[in-house]
C-alpha cells in the first residue's frame, strides 16, 4: 500500500478531493456521534439536513453564509498570490468596530450618508488592519502569517474594551454592548419576514467581482503569476511589495465589509460575541473552494450548515456546541490529507515489490 | 551464459531488456548495455534520450520495470544508491550534492555509509587526490572552490569506497578544456586500474578521444552499439538524432566603424544580494546593431548574476551603467527596459521564464503584454494573447497541443523554442540570452540558432551568455569570457582559439592582470 507519483496535477482529483473530503468527514462526525451515544444516522440527520428543511431553514443558511462567502473569496485571492493572511477575523471585528463606531457617532445623519458612510468605515477599517501586516511584511519582512493572527487578539480585545468602557450603552443595564445603531444604519431586509439582508446578496457579487479580477484583469493576472513563481513575477517586472499590498488590502475590506454587513445586520449593535470563528472559518471555505471565488459560495454554503447543524445538535440532541468546530476541524485536516491524491495515485500494492520480493 | 565470462574478463555490467515506463513517457525500452572491465563507455543521446533514468536504474534511485541487471557476474537489484556503492557502483551527478559552508574532509564524510569509514579520513583524502592527480585540501571550504575542484571532491568521495564502476554524469560541461584535459588523464588511469566508468556525454569529440566504447540511445531505445573513435563525429550525431545533420553556417558579420552600439554596459559593479554569489565587478562591454556577443564562462562565475543586472531584475543603482540605444537605464525595472526594446530570455524556463501551470497563452502575456499590447483598460485582451502564442507556436514551430496547453506539458526544447518566440517575435532591438540551448535537443537548437542570427540580420543586438564554448564558436561574432565576476574585453571569434578561451575562462588571465586590462578595454 503507497502513494506513487502521478508526474502531473490530476484535474480530476482536484476538484473530487473536496467531495471526497466532505463524505469522509460526514462518516468520521458519524463515527463521533455514535460514541457520544447517539445513532449516527439521525444525528447526522439532524446535523446536516434538518436545519435545512425546518422553517426559515435556508434564509438562515444564507446570512451564517454570507461573511464566510465574502471573506472566504477575499481569502482565495489572498492564498492564490501566496500572501497567507490568517487574520481575517481580526480585519472582520475591526471593519465592525469601525462601521458600528461611525453608525453610533452619527446616529442622526440621514440614511442615504449614514449607510455608505457605515459600508465606507467597515471597508476603510478590515483594509487598515490588513494593511498593518502588508507594512510590516514588506518594510520589515515580517510573516504575514503570524502578524495577522496575532493581531486577531488585538482587535477581539479592542472590542472587548470599547463594548465594556467607552462605549457601553449607559441604558443598557450594564451588558458589555453598545445601543442599538439607529435606523439609518441598519443593513436593509431583502425579503420580508426572513434575515435575509443585503449583505446575503453582496457576498456572492464580490465573489463574482473577485473571480473577474482574478481571470480577466492585468492585475489578477499579476497576483496569480507572484503566487506561482515569484521569480517568473520579478522577471516580467511586477512588483512584489504592491501585489503584498493588493491582496491584503483586498481581502482585509472585504473582511471588513463583512464584519460591517454582520453588525448592521443580525446583530444590530456591537457586543463581545460579533462573530462565532467566522473569519478562521473562511480559512477553510477558501481551501475547501479551492482557491477560487466561486468555489467559495459553495464552500461558504456548506460551513454555513455546519454552524447551523452545530446549533440543532444541541438543542435536540444535548450534544455540546464543539460540534461545528469538531466538523470544520475534520474537515479542513481531510482535504489537505485528500490533496494527496492530487499529486500522487494510490496503489494498494506494488506489481513492481511483487516483482522485487520474487527476484530475491 | 554471459555469467560464465563475467570472471574471465567478460562485461562487468550487463543490462538486458531494462525499461521504465513514465506516466505518459516510455523513458527506457528494452535497453541492453554491456560495460567490459577496464573499459571506458559512452552512453550517448540527446536530452531526453534516456540515458539519465537509465543510470538512475544502474545506481538503484529508480527501480526498473522490467529487465536484468548482470554486475560482475551475478542477478542484482540494486535497491539504493547505498546499496549500489556496497556493490562497487559510484556515480558522480552532474550537480553536486556539496554543502558550501563546510570544508572538504566534512562533505565527504556526510557521503559515507559507515562511520567506521570516517576513521583518517582526512589522510586517505590527501592519500586518494595525489595518486589520481586531483589536488584537493581537505580543509577548504567548499564555497572557496571552483566548479572543478567541487567535482574532484565528488570524485574523490567516490573513490574512496573502491568502486568498480564509476558513472559520470555529463563531467565536463562545467569544466575548461584545460581541466578536461585533466579529468581525462584521471578517468584513463582509473580504467587501467580495473576500475570501468560509464561516462555520459553529448559531447562527441570528447567521447571520440576518451571512451573505447559506446552505447548511442534515442527516445528510449538503444540505437547503435560501436566503438566511437571508428566514427566521425557526424557520423555519431546523426545516429544520435537519426537525422542528416546540416550544422548552420553564418556569415560573421564585421560591425561598421561608426555604428552607434545598442547596448552598453560601463564599469558596472553589483554586490550579489545572495550568500555565495558572484559580485560583479567592473564590467564593460558593447553589442552592436547586427552582431551575436558571446559571454563564456563556466557557472558560477557571475553570469546569472549579469543577466539579472541587465534584464533589470537586479537594478544597478547608477542609471548611465547600462545604456539601451542611448538612453540610462541601470535604474529601471524589467517594464520599462522592455518598452525600451531590451528582451530576455533568463536560463531557467520553469518558474523563472515561464510558469509550468500557466497556460502557453498566459506565458505569452507575461513580458509581450506591453510591446504586443494584449492588455486594454487594464484587462487581458484574452483574443489578442492567444493570437500571439498561436503566432509563436506557428513561427518557432513549437510542438504542443495549443495556446491552452500547460507550459509544464512541453518538452524542454519545445518550451525554449516558445520562450524565445516570445521575446523574437516582439521584435526587440536587443536580446540577451542566458544559456540558450541548455537541456534543449539538438534540432530544437538549430532552430534556435537561426532564429538568433535572423533577428541579427535584421538589425539587433544579440547577447548570449553561454557555458557551451562550441555553441559560442558556432554562432556568436565576438566573445568575452566572464570569470570571477569580471568580465574580459570581447574579441572576434575568427581570432580566438578554443585553448586560449579556456585559460581566460579559469581565472587565469584576470587574476594575473588583477583586472586592470579589463578596465582599459571598457
Amino acid at each position: 500500500m503507497r502513494f506513487v507519483p502521478r508526474g502531473q496535477v490530476s484535474t480530476f482529483w482536484t476538484y473530487a478531493s473536496p467531495v471526497l473530503a466532505i463524505v469522509l468527514t460526514i462518516l468520521s462526525t458519524g463515527v463521533i456521534f455514535w460514541a457520544m451515544g447517539q445513532a449516527p444516522g439521525p444525528a447526522a440527520y439532524t446535523f446536516l439536513v434538518a436545519p435545512l428543511v425546518q422553517a426559515g431553514g435556508l434564509s438562515a443558511l444564507a446570512v451564517k453564509a454570507a461573511p464566510l462567502i465574502m471573506m472566504g473569496a477575499g481569502l482565495a485571492l489572498c492564498y492564490r498570490a501566496s500572501v497567507w493572511n490568517i487574520g481575517a477575523e481580526g480585519q472582520f471585528t475591526i471593519g465592525a468596530i469601525f462601521a458600528g463606531g461611525f453608525a453610533l457617532a452619527f446616529p442622526d445623519m440621514p440614511g442615504w450618508l449614514l449607510y455608505p458612510g457605515t459600508i465606507m468605515a467597515g471597508l476603510i477599517g478590515g483594509a487598515l488592519m490588513a494593511g498593518l501586516v502588508a507594512f510590516l511584511r514588506t518594510e520589515f519582512n515580517v510573516n504575514e502569517i503570524l502578524s495577522s493572527l496575532m493581531l486577531t487578539y488585538v482587535a477581539q480585545f479592542l472590542l472587548i474594551y470599547l463594548v465594556t468602557g467607552p462605549w457601553k450603552d449607559p441604558q443598557g443595564f450594564g451588558f458589555p454592548q453598545t445601543a442599538m445603531f439607529s435606523e439609518g444604519a441598519t443593513t436593509p431586509i431583502l425579503i420580508e419576514g426572513t434575515g435575509v439582508h443585503l449583505g446575503c446578496l453582496a457576498a456572492p457579487l464580490a465573489a463574482i467581482a473577485i473571480w473577474a479580477l482574478m481571470s480577466k484583469s492585468t492585475l489578477g493576472f499579476q497576483l496569480r503569476v507572484v503566487g506561482e513563481a515569484p521569480r517568473a513575477a520579478r522577471f516580467a517586472g511586477f512588483s512584489e511589495r504592491r501585489l503584498v499590498w493588493v491582496a491584503l488590502l483586498t481581502s482585509g475590506a472585504l473582511a471588513g465589509l463583512a464584519g460591517m454587513f454582520e453588525v448592521t445586520g443580525p446583530i444590530g449593535q456591537l457586543t463581545t460575541q460579533i462573530s462565532p470563528g467566522y473569519g478562521f472559518t473562511a480559512v477553510i471555505v477558501a481551501f475547501l473552494g479551492r482557491l477560487h471565488p466561486i468555489g467559495a459560495i459553495f464552500a461558504g454554503l456548506l460551513l454555513a450548515l455546519s454552524y447551523l447543524g452545530g446549533d440543532a445538535a444541541q438543542i435536540d440532541l444535548g450534544l455540546p456546541n464543539a460540534v461545528t468546530g469538531i466538523f470544520q476541524g475534520i474537515l479542513l485536516f481531510l482535504l489537505l490529507a485528500c490533496d494527496i491524491l492530487i499529486l500522487y495515485r494510490f496503489q494498494l500494492a506494488s506489481p513492481r515489490a511483487k516483482a522485487i520480493g520474487a527476484a530475491e | 551464459m554471459l555469467n560464465q565470462t563475467a570472471a574471465d574478463g567478460g562485461p562487468y555490467l550487463s543490462l538486458r531488456g531494462v525499461t521504465k515506463q513514465f506516466p505518459g513517457c516510455l523513458a527506457n525500452d528494452h535497453v541492453d548495455l554491456m560495460v567490459g572491465r577496464n573499459e571506458i563507455h559512452a552512453l550517448l543521446g540527446e536530452n531526453g534520450a534516456g540515458k539519465s533514468t537509465l543510470v538512475k536504474i544502474i545506481y538503484g534511485v529508480l527501480r526498473p520495470d522490467e529487465g536484468e541487471i548482470v554486475w560482475r557476474g551475478e542477478k542484482v537489484t540494486v535497491q539504493s544508491p547505498a546499496h549500489a556503492r556496497r556493490l562497487g557502483i559510484g556515480m558522480v551527478f552532474q550537480h553536486f550534492s556539496l554543502f558550501e559552508s563546510l570544508t572538504v574532509a566534512e562533505n565527504v564524510a556526510l557521503g559515507m555509509n559507515d562511520p567506521k569509514d570516517r576513521a583518517n579520513l582526512r589522510e586517505r583524502i590527501v592519500d586518494i587526490s595525489q595518486r589520481y592527480g586531483l589536488p584537493l585540501s581537505p580543509d577548504q571550504t567548499v564555497h572557496d572552490l571552483s566548479v572543478g575542484e567541487r567535482q574532484r571532491i565528488e570524485i574523490v568521495r567516490c573513490l574512496l569506497q573502491n568502486p568498480k564502476l564509476l558513472i559520470m554524469d555529463e563531467p565536463t560541461s562545467v569544466l575548461t578544456p584545460q581541466e578536461v584535459e585533466k579529468l581525462f588523464a584521471t578517468l584513463r588511469r582509473l580504467a587501467s586500474e580495473g576500475c570501468s566508468i560509464l561516462y555520459i556525454s553529448h559531447k562527441l569529440e570528447e567521447i571520440r578521444a576518451l571512451c573505447g566504447a559506446a552505447t548511442i540511445m534515442r527516445l528510449g531505445r538503444v540505437v547503435a552499439h560501436c566503438t566511437p573513435s571508428e566514427k566521425s563525429a557526424k557520423e555519431l550525431a546523426e545516429l544520435m538524432i537519426n537525422a542528416e545533420l546540416d550544422p548552420p553556417e553564418r556569415s560573421r558579420r564585421v560591425v561598421a566603424k561608426d555604428a552607434k552600439p545598442k547596448l552598453v554596459v560601463d564599469r558596472l559593479t553589483i554586490k550579489s544580494p545572495h550568500p555565495f554569489g558572484t559580485d560583479l565587478k567592473e564590467i564593460g562591454f558593447s553589442v552592436y546593431p547586427g552582431e551575436i556577443v558571446g559571454v563564456a564562462g563556466i557557472a558560477g562565475n557571475g553570469q546569472t548574476e549579469l543577466m539579472d543586472a541587465l534584464s533589470g531584475e537586479v537594478p544597478s543603482g547608477a542609471p548611465e551603467r547600462i545604456l539601451l540605444d542611448g538612453v540610462a537605464i541601470g535604474h529601471s525595472g524589467p517594464q520599462q527596459r522592455r518598452a525600451l526594446g531590451g528582451c530576455f530570455v533568463p536560463e531557467e524556463r520553469n518558474g523563472h521564464g515561464a510558469i509550468g501551470a500557466m497556460t502557453l497563452s498566459e506565458n505569452a502575456f507575461l513580458t509581450a503584454s506591453a510591446r504586443r499590447s494584449l492588455a486594454r483598460f487594464g484587462f487581458v485582451s484574452q483574443a489578442r494573447t492567444v493570437d500571439f502564442a498561436r503566432q509563436i507556436i506557428r513561427g518557432f514551430d513549437v510542438r504542443t497541443t495549443g495556446p491552452k496547453a500547460q507550459a509544464r506539458s512541453l518538452s524542454g526544447g519545445n518550451l525554449q523554442k516558445f520562450l524565445i518566440g516570445r521575446e523574437v517575435m516582439q521584435a526587440p532591438m536587443l536580446l540577451v540570452i542566458n544559456q540558450p540551448t541548455w537541456g534543449v535537443d539538438a534540432g530544437a537548437a538549430a532552430a534556435i540558432y537561426r532564429a538568433l542570427a535572423e533577428l541579427a540580420e535584421k538589425g539587433a543586438a544579440v547577447l548570449i551568455i553561454s557555458q557551451d564554448l562550441d555553441e559560442i564558436f558556432l554562432v556568436c561574432d565576438r566573445v568575452a569570457v566572464i570569470a570571477g565576476g569580471r568580465l574580459s574585453p570581447p574579441i572576434p571569434v575568427k581570432q580566438a582559439t578554443i585553448e586560449q578561451i579556456g585559460l581566460v575562462m579559469s581565472g587565469a588571465a584576470a587574476k594575473s592582470e588583477d583586472g586592470a586590462s579589463v578596465r582599459e578595454h571598457a
